[in-house]
This record gives structure tokens, C-alpha cells and sequence, in this order.
């Protein structure tokens, strides 16, 4: 497989010139499947039937500047949350290289690195299955910052308290159960157990997906406005193209695995470069009262353990040339902060189309 | 014009629960014609899935259907003998449901599913059913339908078990169809490819539609007639282009408003304040006037739908300009 070459890559430029809060830099996360019985019994048999690997994320460069919002947008099993997982230290890389405000996570101090890994959250999709149903909302959002010693044990009460009020729920109800709360609280004290513990960045999965239009609006507006008030950095995973529209500077776009175009959110909507991205566009969820005619992208995402040769997505592009099943496009600067990885920018040029 | 497919007429469907009574529906009616697709739209748990499930004799206990009609082709389906309601399951009228086993079985292979489904209601030779059952895989969209027969649903990937549960939907030609939230659960690029199927195969067969779901760009694309879902209740109906263009009722527009795709980027989104009412013992009044930025003292009264213009109604004291 030739991967792009991360040295053309020049990921510094991705973002600009603002220092990264977090960057990734040709960051691999592979999963090997284990044999099942079958297989093992063949391979006694000398069939020689290898263990199958995951591809999950494959060579990624990432930066996200204090501050920003980044979406990560594509179709299931592409690698978004195994990224997101990554990028806040859930799952060791199985190459590259992860830097905590310019420094190598893994090469700091282990103190430094816990206080580092402290100030990176994850924000799951499920808010029903990620609170402990035995727990009350008191200890669900208060026991953190007791344990990393934020505050002291006396503290707690008046400290869950603070949190709950920042995420709109009313502290009376802290010694109460999940299950006591609708779907749109829950979500809430999900929120307030992320904050507990101060993060300066946060890999939002998913994290509204689970809600109704008019609670996701509200909980949108909560992230935006808690943003605001404490200068938080997101990572915001969607497979709902409006929803990231509406709250990313910057979006990135995956297919199994890699990144496919990485654009301000403005541009990458307006004037999408990658065939994908495009694709990805035409499903956008609009609210015209007009009968849209579904034209859509053809065929499903293959699997990961077989990801088709040269571009992956040259099966399902409307465009593919024979280059692109052959060798796969690197990720170059089309416009201004504008990245992606199609052979139809290089032939263009060449062929002065 | 001719008689509608579908006629419901003050639908009450109620859950007798030990905390209370649940009116899971209350008092609906909608009409669906031929080659029409209605819109049944509303957030969860607003009685949308319990609709659907009335209209196909669904309601377990403590369920019950407590009042209205169901007019399926003139004919009341209410009052039909189960052995009846069966006989038009799946022939007359068939559901689509979000989780495609719940329409497959695992243990069986397609093609003696698909073959059931069709001689349960026909006389048809092994080998024309077995031809019928491959034909109708292709026209949902799968490829190597020949093939794909002998599979087993677990072969199959999401989006194409739910194309093969249409195909079985789709099988005895039925005249209404009722799809509840059949693409929620797939990616944006398979719903796309299945909502234009289904597009394409209801304007060939001329079949009603019900579909169900709470995602308005969904109904936005798909449908000709939207009816909204508020607590048990349909609040405003009309066709897209009035329901969509022009909301009338509080509800409809600020449900339109919280959609992050119509509001400017970084802009507050307008977000309706507050939460659904539990439907346990639900208070006499508009349910939604707790919520409500239009509500007056008279809005204690439970209002009833009125028609506005043009086919638009809404059940609100006081509609939007
Ligand atoms: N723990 C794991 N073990 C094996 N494979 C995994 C694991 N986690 C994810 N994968 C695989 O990695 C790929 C990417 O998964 P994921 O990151 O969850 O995608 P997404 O979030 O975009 O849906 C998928 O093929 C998935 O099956
Ligand atoms: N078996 C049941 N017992 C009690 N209440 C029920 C039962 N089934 C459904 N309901 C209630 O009926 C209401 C409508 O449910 P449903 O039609 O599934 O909503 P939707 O499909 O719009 O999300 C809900 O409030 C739900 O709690
Ligand atoms: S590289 Fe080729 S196959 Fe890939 S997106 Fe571009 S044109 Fe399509
Ligand atoms: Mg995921
Ligand atoms: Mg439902």
C-alpha cells in the first residue's frame, strides 16, 4: 500500500499558522481479528488462513487549534470514533505520534501525561447506556474530580452543585437516579460528569445523535455557549451533516480510515473537492418543502478488512480513472486550508482541464 | 375524486397501565390516496409507531383500540375476525418496521421466506413464487439476486436487510404500505439509495404510503401530504409544501426552527423550551401550552383541529399568521 508520504503532507499547514492544542501526526490504529474456530482448525490442516487486520484509522494527521471546532463526518466503520478514542488517549495508536500542546504525549513526564490526558474527554453517544443506572447524578458527576483531587470530598456537594447549574439542570436533583431524568437530562449530566473534571478539549461521538430536534437544539446550544464560557476545543463526531454545518469551523471527512478532505466547514460545503464529500453533500438533511429527488451515491462502504486498492473509494466514484485503483492520491492543499486526496486534482493540472 | 385508500376516523388507541391511562393516540384522522405518500411526523414517543401498529391490528394488551374507524378500501378493519386481520396483513396492507428482523427470520433463508410470504395469500406454482421472490430483490436494489437468495439475512449488511424486508413488503402488491422510521438507523448515502427505491417503486405500483419518522428532511423529500405528531394527537396537516412552507401551528415551526441546517451557522439555534408531556393522565387543554411562546388563558381548553386554508389544518387556538 503506498500511503501518502507524510513529509508532503506538511501538516502544519492544515490549520494554519495557530499553535495545535492536539495534533495527531500519521497516527494508525489497527485492530487484528482474531481466527475463529473454523479457520484454526484449517491452519492445523496447513490452510495457513492468516489473522485478519483492521485498517481502522490509517496514517491521519490532525490538528485542532485552542478553540476550534472540528467536525469528523462519514459513514459508519470509516474510523471516526476509533480516531476520537485516539486523539483522547482512550486507545494507544499503533503508529504515530499524539502531541498535548506541541509536546509528545508519550514522551512526558508520567505525571505531566496524566495531567495532560485529564484535560482530554470524550463525551459517548449513548446517554442512557454510559450513566451508571446504580449511581446518583451527586456521585455520577462528583466522584472524578474528588478522585484526581480537584476538590476535596467536603467540597462535592456544592461543587455538583456549579456543574449542574452550568448544563441547565437544577441542583435539587442530585441525589437522584438516571432513570429519573428524560433522555434530553440525561444527556445533561453526561455533560456536567465530562466538565467535573475541567477539560480543555473534547471528542464529542455522536453525542446528539440519540435526541429528538427540539432537545438536540437545545443540548447544541448548551455545547455552544459552555464552549464560550470556558474556552473549550471540540472534536465533534456527527454523522449528521446539518448538525456539523451548523457547529464546526473546520470539518474532516473520512472513508475507511482515512482522511479524505479536510476544509473550513464554510468552504467544504460550498465548494466540496473530494467526490466523497460531495456524495456525502446531496444527503445533506434540508428542510425544503419541495419533492427532492433522491440521487444517491451507488454501493455500500466495503469492509475494512479488504479496503479496495489505490483511492478506496474508486468503486462507488462517478469519476474514477484507471490511476485510481492503482495508487492511492495524497492529501494536498487544493485552495487556501482547503485538503484533499483525489487524483482528479493532479490530472486536472496536468491535462489543463 | 375517488375514495381514499385509507380513512381513519378519530382513532383512540389507549395503554390501561397500572400507573394510568396512556392515550397513545387520541383522536386521530387522516385520509391517504392512492400513489400518495403522507408524512406521519413527530418526536418519540408521540403515538406515530402506536398509529401504525392500530392500523395493522397490532395493539397488544394492555393496549386497545377504544374508539374510531379504519377505513381500508371502505371496509372498517376494526371490526374484522383475526383470522380476517391476518388475510390482509401482508397482502392488503404491510409494515416496514425500523429493525428489519423484525420482519426476517435469522434462522430461515431468504428464499423460503419470500416464498412463504407469497403463497400464504396466493396460488402460485414453487417456481413462479421463487421467480416472483427474485424479481422483487432486483427491483429494491440488490444486485446478484439469484444468489442472494439462498443467503441467510445475517449475510446481509443493514441497509440491504432492509431493502429485503421492503422487497417482502412490496411482494402481494399491497394498496397501503406503512414504513416506520425504516431508514433511521443507516447511514445518510444507504437511506438516500432506499428512499429513492422507494420512491421510484410507489409511483409505479400506485401504492399508499405511511411514512413514519421523525426526521423532517426525510418527509421534506418524500412526501405529499405531512401530518405532525404532538402527545397522541395530530396537530397540523396539510400537504408538504403548506406544512413545511408555511407551519400554522407553534409546534410545526418550532420544530422547523430547531433544525440546525435552517438556522445560520453559529447563530443560536431557536430551540422550543421545556420537554413532552408525559402522556400518563395527560391534563385536558392543548399539550402543548406549557412549551408554548402563543399560549393564552384559553389554551386550558382542548382545541380541536380546524381547517385554515386549502386543505391546511391545525388544532390550536391560535394559529400562526
Ligand atoms: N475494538 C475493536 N476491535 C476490532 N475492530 C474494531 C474495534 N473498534 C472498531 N473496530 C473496527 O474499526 C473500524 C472503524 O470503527 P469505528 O471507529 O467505530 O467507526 P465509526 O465510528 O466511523 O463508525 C470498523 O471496521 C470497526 O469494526
Ligand atoms: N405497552 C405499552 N404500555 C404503556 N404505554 C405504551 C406501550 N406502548 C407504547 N406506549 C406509549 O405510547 C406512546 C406512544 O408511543 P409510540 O407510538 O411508540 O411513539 P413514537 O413512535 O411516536 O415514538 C408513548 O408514550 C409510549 O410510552
Ligand atoms: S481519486 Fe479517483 S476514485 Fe478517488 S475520489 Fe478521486 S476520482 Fe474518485
Ligand atoms: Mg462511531
Ligand atoms: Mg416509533
Amino acid at each position: 500500500m503506498s500511503a501518502a508520504d507524510p513529509s508532503m503532507i506538511a501538516p502544519r499547514s492544515i490549520t494554519g499558522a495557530q499553535p495545535a492544542l492536539i495534533e495527531l501526526n500519521g497516527v494508525s490504529k489497527r485492530f487484528v481479528k482474531p481466527l475463529d474456530v473454523a479457520a484454526r482448525i484449517g491452519n492445523v490442516f496447513g490452510a495457513a488462513i492468516a489473522e485478519e487486520v483492521v485498517h481502522a484509522v490509517d496514517n491521519v494527521d490532525l490538528r485542532i487549534a485552542e478553540g476550534e471546532v472540528v467536525g469528523l463526518v462519514g459513514e459508519s466503520g470509516c474510523g471516526k470514533s476509533t480516531l476520537g478514542r485516539v486523539a483522547v488517549g482512550l486507545l494507544a495508536p499503533s503508529g504515530g505520534q499524539r502531541l498535548w500542546r506541541g509536546e509528545p504525549v508519550e514522551q512526558m513526564r508520567a505525571i505531566s501525561a496524566r495531567r495532560a490526558q485529564l484535560k482530554m474527554q470524550m463525551i459517548f453517544q449513548d446517554p442512557y447506556a454510559s450513566l451508571n443506572p446504580r449511581m446518583r447524578v451527586i456521585d455520577i458527576v462528583g466522584e472524578a474530580p474528588v478522585v484526581h483531587r480537584l476538590i476535596s470530598a467536603k467540597q462535592q456537594v456544592e461543587y455538583v452543585g456549579l456543574m449542574l447549574n452550568k448544563v441547565g439542570l437544577d441542583p435539587t436533583l442530585m441525589r437522584r437516579y438516571p432513570h429519573q431524568f428524560s433522555g434530553g437530562q440525561r444527556a445533561r449530566i453526561g455533560i456536567a460528569r465530562t466538565l467535573a473534571v475541567k477539560p480543555e478539549f473534547i471528542v464529542c461521538d455522536e453525542s446528539v445523535a440519540a435526541l429528538d430536534v427540539s432537545i438536540q437544539a437545545q443540548v447544541l446550544n448548551l455545547f455552544m455557549d459552555l464552549k464560550a464560557a470556558l474556552n473549550l476545543t471540540y472534536l465533534f463526531i456527527s454523522h449528521d451533516l446539518g448538525v456539523v454545518q451548523y457547529i464546526a469551523d473546520r470539518v474532516v471527512v473520512m472513508y475507511l480510515g482515512r482522511v479524505v478532505e479536510s476544509a473550513p466547514a464554510a468552504k467544504l460545503f460550498n465548494q466540496p473537492n473530494h467526490p466523497y464529500t460531495k456524495a456525502l453533500l446531496a444527503e445533506i438533511g434540508r428542510v425544503e418543502p419541495k419533492k427532492r429527488k433522491f440521487a444517491p451515491v451507488v454501493g455500500e462502504i466495503p469492509s475494512p478488512l479488504h479496503p479496495p486498492s489505490g483511492c478506496h473509494f474508486h468503486p462507488r466514484c462517478p469519476y474514477a480513472m484507471p490511476v485510481c485503483s492503482e495508487t492511492s492520491p495524497a492529501l494536498i492543499e487544493v485552495s487556501t486550508r482547503q485538503w484533499s486526496a483525489c487524483h482528479l486534482n493532479t490530472v486536472s493540472n496536468t491535462a489543463g482541464r | 375524486m375517488s375514495e381514499p385508500v385509507l380513512r381513519v376516523e378519530e382513532l383512540r388507541t389507549h395503554f390501561f397501565t397500572k400507573a394510568g391511562v396512556v392515550k397513545a393516540v387520541d383522536d386521530v384522522s387522516f385520509i391517504v390516496n392512492r400513489g400518495e405518500v403522507m408524512g406521519l411526523v413527530g418526536e418519540s414517543g408521540s403515538g406515530k409507531s402506536m398509529t401504525g401498529y392500530s392500523l395493522m391490528g397490532l395493539i397488544d394488551p394492555p393496549g386497545r383500540i377504544v374508539g374510531g374507524r379504519i377505513l381500508l378500501d371502505g371496509i372498517d378493519v376494526i371490526k374484522l375476525s383475526g383470522e380476517e386481520m391476518r388475510q390482509m396483513r401482508g397482502n392488503r396492507v404491510a409494515m416496514i418496521f425500523q429493525d428489519p428482523m423484525m420482519t426476517l427470520n435469522p434462522v430461515l433463508r431468504i428464499d423460503t421466506q419470500m416464498i412463504e410470504a407469497i403463497v400464504a395469500h396466493r396460488k402460485v406454482s414453487a417456481g413462479d413464487a421463487h421467480a416472483m421472490a427474485a424479481a422483487a430483490l432486483s427491483k429494491v436494489g440488490i444486485p446478484s439476486p439469484e444468489e442472494r437468495l439462498s443467503a441467510y439475512p445475517h449475510q446481509f449488511s443493514g441497509g440491504m436487510r432492509q431493502r429485503v424486508a421492503i422487497a417482502i413488503a412490496l411482494l402481494n402488491k399491497p394498496d397501503l404500505i406503512i414504513a416506520d422510521e425504516p431508514t433511521t438507523a443507516l447511514d445518510v448515502t444507504i437511506q438516500g439509495q432506499i428512499l429513492y427505491e422507494m420512491q421510484k417503486l410507489t409511483r409505479e405500483t400506485g401504492a399508499a404510503v405511511i411514512w413514519i419518522t421523525h426526521d423532517l428532511s426525510v418527509v421534506a423529500g418524500l412526501a405529499d401530504q405531512v401530518s405532525v405528531m404532538y402527545a397522541g394527537r395530530i396537530v397540523e396537516q396539510g400537504t408538504a409544501e403548506q406544512v413545511l412552507g408555511r407551519p400554522r401551528h407553534p409546534y410545526t415551526r418550532g420544530l422547523l426552527d430547531s433544525v440546525p441546517a435552517n438556522n445560520a451557522r453559529g447563530a443560536r439555534l431557536k430551540q422550543i423550551p421545556g420537554m413532552t408531556p408525559s402522556l400518563l393522565d395527560l391534563p385536558p387543554g392543548c399539550p402543548f401550552r406549557e412549551r408554548c411562546s402563543y399560549a393564552q388563558s384559553d389554551c386550558a381548553r382542548t382545541p380541536l383541529m380546524r381547517p385554515l386554508t386549502a386543505g391546511q389544518s391545525v388544532r390550536c387556538h391560535h394559529p400562526l399568521a
